[in-house]
């Protein structure tokens, strides 16, 4: 049987990094054990960010140079999808212009639906490649730990059985009802949790080492073989208990990340995952433990295809690229959870209409402008008539993604009037170095950065919310090009 | 083969509202007031009108669709109505569709009429509107000092100003139009404003401030047309009469191609152009002798005076500082106070910038009056900079 196993990589952490101390100098009244938490910083969604605009990130990232068209399935993991009852795999798709022929699946409801969706890919690899990407952003109760403790991120991984760079040597999985903590479908919409000792006792400790000692088993390890082990986890030292319970060398356990970017649920797991990718060397052994109602454990062995595979933007490059918040109050906000009065030009009515924009998906999602194969003209959005005023002609544009293409601006403004839900509003023309201009809004940059020729690169973001009908819609932005 | 407009249609009346905060008049109340002024001008009766046209931009605010809101309220003995509307040059366009069937010889005496009412929103600035099902898609939720702000941020790149010294030139222009507001006695605002409190003013939409923006106003203006034959028949020897009228809109060049860099109007330059040619005007500065163009935002004004070849390419803040278009200069520009200090009711701008012409050009203007005043003209810039459609207008007199 031919290796299978990962064979890419990539991840996505939130630019805006809340230092905790601003949450526990806000809150420390109500509950002074909030000021010991109050220390480093978590990884917190931009207003126009969610789970599934992560995970477009994160998946960009992991094909970033390769054919998405060579998919065949795409995984997407999360507890928090924006929709219930509208395929979020599928924006993913569209987004990435991977094949309308593909099969694709959310996958939710537990914090190791990350880990699961991984064992589902690896099972499935004979179908083709696969996409799996985990991302989470969940909700916390003000003051609550889990405020102090969760952080937003994405981590994505594909998995065929060519050019591996981690193959896969075995895993087992088990499913047990210990509820540990719970978030309702419907009601309050906040996590529930239970007695920290109580779910390591009683659920940690009765089903991991267990668990773990069969997916060696299977892989024809031993604990002492693990060079990289991978368990997220928001208890001071469960990790350490575990490796050790197992049999795995204390050196061998990873930092959680949780100091700079909180823990960010099912995604937490793969995104550890891509951080030790990026630290192995060919012939280590990584084992990767998920936990929730249930536990995961999944074990690979880097290859030396892992160094030829060049840079990717993993956890190391989101993770350093980060921007300091410390206004609280805007965190809430930005979760919705703080409602403020943004005034009448708030009022404005945003549905959608569905037919319009079915009919222009492939503009709006896939971000295809148009070439015109007459004069070469990049243009957005694709026309029936070419915008180059000495070529006009008629029914000559294809389809050309703009999604990748390097860009300037052209023009800028930071307007205070507009309504935004960070103000200012940023937005002007954009210059693409390939040709085309798009009238665009811009993110991720702090007020007074913006100048003429500051160089962008194009996000996939939430554009605006329609509160009144329980819709948000998404369209692509200007960001800070990488490395700035 | 078709040689213009030049000449062929005289303006026998017009009339103009106050304009500003018309807590009390609704659109019908501003439509008769201008209407009336008119009429009265022109010497007619209603009957004597042959058709009209109605300029409303926000039908959905106000006035209401279709162009039955002039014949209703002015009780027009059921002539052809036709409600325009394109953006800013909404007014012009009224002005346009009665001077163009006076021409054709459709009709007689053409009314044009233009109406805003913008001040039943419940908040200063305008309101926000759907951009079409697809744009709203994509489009940034811009505003207008946000769009036009742009022009700033371009043209000082391009030429190497500094943005202090561009603040300045915008300042300037915002200065010099609230002194010449002082003395227009119709206008929404008419107090003057020192140059530091410009400078100093809250900032709106980076780099535009307060001071820099037009603010949001009622009104209405209408012109009375007819051909320079009848005009002479009813007594005016030398009438008023359209020297040109141009009309250009982007289509797509601005939004999509690299050609355009984002620091001028590309509209105004053609639609310029074209109306020099109409008239017949080789050099526009030493041969207009007044301008009345849109300055929604000072920086408008200030990239359109090198749009209209008034000033050389990057040389706008140098003239405007050494006060070019102040009322003492070579070409006073909104002597009337412009939409800055006038006002903006968006429908009724382009008539009332005719109506400054033409009450210059019939030395009505009193203490504003321009000396030795031949032509005059007028600018209208719908739109955001990348997405407009820009008129020029050029009014004077038959035999000059």
């Amino acid at each position: 049987m031919s290796d299978i196993g990962i064979t890419s990589y990539g991840a996505y952490i939130p630019k805006k990094r809340l230092n905790r101390k601003a949450i526990a100098d806000a809150n420390a009244w109500m509950n002074g054990a909030l000021r010991g938490m109050g220390k480093g910083t978590k990884a917190m969604c931009n207003w126009d960010e969610d789970a599934l605009t992560m995970a477009v990130e994160a998946a960009r990232n992991c094909v970033a140079g390769s054919d998405t068209s060579e998919l065949s399935a795409l995984y997407f993991a999360s507890t928090t999808h924006p929709f219930a009852d509208r395929h979020n795999a599928g924006v993913i798709t569209a987004a990435l212009n991977m094949p309308e022929d593909i099969r694709s699946l959310d996958i939710g409801g537990t914090q190791r639906a990350g880990t699961s969706a991984l064992a589902e890919g690896l099972a499935g690899v004979g179908n083709g490649t696969t996409l799996v990407v985990a991302a989470d952003a969940r909700p916390a109760k003000p003051g609550s730990v889990q405020e102090m403790q969760f952080g937003d991120a994405a981590a994505a991984v594909t998995l065929g059985a060519e050019n591996v760079i981690a193959k896969y040597l075995g895993g087992h999985s088990v499913a047990l009802d210990l509820i540990d903590h719970y978030r309702a479908a419907d009601g309050e919409g906040y996590d529930y949790a239970l007695e920290d000792r109580w779910v390591k006792e009683m659920g940690y400790d009765v089903i991991v080492p267990e668990t773990g000692k069969k997916a060696l088993e299977k892989a024809g390890l031993t604990g002492a073989d693990i060079d990289h082990f991978v368990m997220p986890t928001r208890q001071r030292r469960l990790d350490g208990n575990m490796a050790k319970a197992l049999g795995v060398s204390p050196d061998a356990v990873r930092g959680n990340l949780n100091p700079e970017i909180g823990e960010a649920g099912t995604a937490h797991a793969l995104v550890m995952l891509v951080d030790a990718l990026e630290a192995a060397a060919p012939g280590d052994k990584i084992m990767v433990i998920g936990f929730g109602q249930g536990t995961d454990v999944l074990i690979f062995e880097a290859t030396e295809a892992l160094k030829t595979l060049g840079a990717r933007r993993g956890v190391a490059a989101t993770k350093a690229a980060g921007t300091e918040e410390n206004i609280y109050t805007r965190y809430l906000s930005f979760r919705q959870i703080l409602p403020y009065e943004w005034g009448i030009r708030a009022e404005r009515d945003n549905r959608t209409a569905q037919s319009t924009f079915f009919r222009k998906r492939d503009s709006i999602t896939s971000f295809m402008g148009g070439k015109c194969e007459q004069c070469g003209t990049l243009q957005y959005p694709k026309t029936r008539v070419c915008v180059n005023p000495n070529c006009q002609a008629i029914e000559t544009q294809v389809d050309h993604p703009f999604a990748d293409m390097p860009a300037s601006v052209k023009t800028f403004t930071e307007d205070n009037l507009a309504y935004s839900p960070s103000p200012p509003y940023l937005y002007g023309n954009v210059a693409f170095k390939e040709g085309g201009n798009i009238f665009m809004e811009m993110t991720d940059f702090e007020p007074g950065v913006l100048e003429i020729g500051t160089d962008l690169k194009m996000v996939f973001r939430i554009k605006d919310f329609d509160h009144k009908r329980g819709f948000r819609r998404y369209f692509w932005k200007a960001a800070p090009a990488d490395n700035s | 083969m078709a040689r213009g407009i030049k000449d062929k249609v005289a303006i026998i009346g017009m009339g103009c509202s106050k304009f500003g905060e018309r807590w009390d008049a609704s659109p019908d109340d501003l439509m008769m007031e201008s209407y009336t002024e008119a009429m009265a001008d022109a010497g007619i009766t209603k009957d004597d009108l042959g058709m009209a046209w109605l300029g409303v931009f926000f039908d959905e605010q106000n006035v209401g669709k279709s162009a039955l809101p002039l014949s209703q309220a002015l009780r027009l003995p059921n002539i052809p109505v036709t409600r325009v509307e394109n953006l800013c040059a909404t007014g012009t366009e009224a002005l346009r569709g009665a001077v163009y069937a006076v021409a054709a010889g459709a009709t007689d005496i053409a009314l044009a009429v233009g109406v805003e009412k913008l001040k039943d929103t419940g908040y200063g600035g305008l309101p926000e509107r759907t951009k079409g099902t697809f744009e709203d898609l994509w489009q940034p939720n811009s505003t207008a000092p946000g769009s036009f702000a742009q022009l700033a941020s371009a043209y000082a790149a391009k030429h190497d100003i500094p943005m202090e010294d561009l603040k300045r030139g915008m300042a300037h222009v915002s200065w010099k139009s609230h002194q010449n507001g002082v003395k227009s006695p119709k206008a929404h605002l008419q107090r003057t404003v020192e140059m530091d409190a410009i400078l100093d003013a809250p900032m709106i939409s980076f780099p535009l401030g307060l001071y820099d923006c037009c603010g949001v106003s009622d009104g209405s203006a209408a012109a009375i047309v007819t051909t320079p034959e009848i005009a002479r028949e009813m007594g005016h020897d030398n009438p008023i009469t359209v020297k040109a009228m141009q009309l250009a809109p982007s289509n797509g060049v601005e939004m999509s191609h690299n050609s355009w860099d984002g620091s001028y109007t590309l509209t105004t330059r053609i639609a310029a152009q074209r109306a020099y040619e109409e008239a017949g005007i080789k050099d526009p500065v030493k041969e207009i002798g007044m301008t009345e163009v849109h300055d929604c935002f000072s920086i408008t004004e200030l990239v359109v005076m090198e749009d209209l070849g008034l000033s050389e390419e990057g040389k706008a803040v140098t003239d405007i500082l050494d006060g070019k278009f102040d009322a003492t200069g070579d070409v006073p520009c909104q002597i009337d106070g412009g939409l800055k200090c006038f006002g903006h009711p968006i429908g009724a701008s382009g008539l009332r910038m005719a109506y400054e012409v033409y009450t210059q050009l019939r030395g009505r203007a009193g203490e504003r009056q321009i000396k030795d005043i031949n032509m005059g003209l007028t600018h209208n810039l719908g739109g955001i900079p990348n997405r407009n459609i820009a008129s020029v207008s050029v009014l004077g007199r038959h035999k000059d």
